[in-house]
């Protein structure tokens, strides 16, 4: 098997495994509409629809993030039954492969989310993009990215850990700090109209770049950590 | 401690004691006066917390390079980028505290989200986590796990530096190399370097002490996991062979 078909079975495996239990999809579906519903409280979204537009792309990057926290903290916790993680460390398949699929499937997972999420986020918040709404289409892949490809990683990090939960976002937080303002700044950008969201998107992609080059060179590192 | 720390230790109050001197002695500010002196210390702490995270990141690297070859060089590198992360948080922390008493004395507020303050309060925020994870995790992975995230953290500096700097900026322009207009009145000049030179003379002493104690931790608890702590004699032996090195 080449490099490709390594990393396709790990995500077909991680995608059929989801399928089956929907659990991740589920909870942080159900985790993300809460936030919304949260943040609402803090301020009244129909009533201000400046103020709305200028903070929405913010709320909206916070629900997804602490959404994705929960199912992240999960990713790893099917590989840790039955020792599977050392079936991984001894079989064949490099290990940056394992990793790139489990950061696809939770990738594919979160857009799902997104793809529910946004349109309830339109019409409870009742947005109207100023901007040019199809550059979305750019931000948030990128973003999602950024924060999956980081969060799997750290998600693995963490598993050699006491209290794995509470340490995830303690790390993610920091690191992701970078790519968490361009995202915002890019979706702010588009919905308010007010200044191009061009730049938020390059420092998003650069983000994405280094970020994936260095979880793909460390994996093997963190895999075989002990 | 040997002879030398000693007498590093002694020059480091030294030159601690006539930085002191030369700050309070420089003349006042045009326009804040007094008020100004804080800036001796509140800068070679923020320079030097950006000093200390690069000797983090060669000692992790050197972590990783060592770890399956030579465990013993491998220990000493973890045990100096513990050392070199705990200066970081302190000295961070320190430029932080400084910055923020001076930023209510002359800006009226003590927190301002400007470029450079955000960059520094994520710088810290960095090591801060780096110290809890290795707090956290399980004795044996703890050196492993450090140093790929010190990684991390050295590589998301620059892009936090540049990303925020995009975003916002409101802290006076660099004081050095900013421009025609930066830079300071010559006349306080010796009292910056001074402060400049004893500050990184003592954070280079903090890195020494706190290397030698892990050190020493890392040998205890290899001692005691080979079951040889309580042979007063290897014990005594080891303590030999670490104030040898």
């Amino acid at each position: 098997m080449n490099y490709a078909q390594h990393v396709l079975t790990h995500l077909r495996k991680d995608l059929r495994l989801e399928w089956r239990t929907k659990d991740s999809i589920n909870g942080m579906l159900f985790f993300a509409l809460l936030v919304v519903v949260v943040l609402a409280m803090a301020f009244d979204p129909a009533s201000y629809p400046d103020m709305t537009r200028q903070i929405s792309g913010g709320l909206l990057w916070v629900a997804l993030l602490f959404a994705a926290m929960t199912a992240l903290n999960q990713s790893w916790a099917r590989e840790t039954n039955n020792s599977v993680l050392d079936a991984h460390r001894l079989s064949e398949a490099p290990a940056s492969a394992l990793f790139i699929g489990k950061a696809l499937a939770n990738f594919f997972f979160v857009t799902a989310v997104e793809i529910v999420l946004a349109p309830i986020f339109t019409v409870f918040y009742n947005l109207q993009p100023l901007g040019q709404a199809w550059k979305l289409l750019l931000v948030l892949p990128l973003g999602t990215w950024a924060l999956v490809v980081n969060g799997t990683f750290f998600a693995a990090l963490s598993l050699r850990t006491r209290n794995r939960e509470t340490l995830l976002p303690l790390v993610l937080l920091p690191i992701s700090m970078p790519a968490l303002l361009a995202m915002i700044q890019a979706t702010t950008a588009v919905l308010t109209g007010q200044f191009e969201p061009t730049l938020w998107i390059k420092v998003l992609l650069a983000y994405v770049i280094v970020f994936t080059t260095a979880c793909v060179l460390l994996f093997q590192t963190v895999l075989s950590a002990d | 401690m040997p002879k030398w720390a000693e007498g590093w230790f002694a020059l480091t109050v030294l030159a601690l004691i006539y930085g002191f001197y030369r700050a309070m002695a420089a003349p006042r500010e045009a326009t804040m006066g007094n008020l100004y002196r804080v800036f001796f210390y509140h800068l070679p702490h923020a320079i030097l917390s950006f000093v200390f995270p690069y000797l983090n990141l060669a000692a992790s690297f050197l972590y990783l390079f060592w770890r399956n070859r030579n465990v013993e060089r491998a220990a000493a590198a973890d045990a100096f980028a513990l050392a070199s992360a705990e200066v970081t948080v302190l000295y961070a922390t320190i430029g932080l505290a400084t910055g923020m008493l001076w930023g209510r004395a002359a800006w009226g507020i003590w927190w301002a989200w400007d470029a450079r303050m955000t960059t520094y309060l994520l710088l810290w925020l960095l090591y801060v986590c780096y110290l809890l994870v290795r707090s956290f995790s399980s004795t044996g992975q703890t050196a492993v796990i450090a140093a790929v995230l010190a990684i991390f953290a050295a590589i998301d500096i620059p892009i936090c530096f540049m990303s925020i700097r995009w975003w916002r900026t409101q802290h006076p322009a660099a004081v050095f190399g900013g421009g025609a207009n930066s830079g300071i009145d010559p006349s306080m000049l010796p009292a910056v370097l001074w402060n400049m030179v004893a500050w990184a003379m003592w954070g280079a002493f903090l890195v020494g002490v706190r290397y030698a104690i892990e050190r020493r931790r890392q040998q205890d608890a290899n001692a005691e996991a080979l079951g040889i702590l309580n042979q007063e004699e290897t014990t005594a032996v080891l303590r030999h062979r670490l104030e040898e090195a």
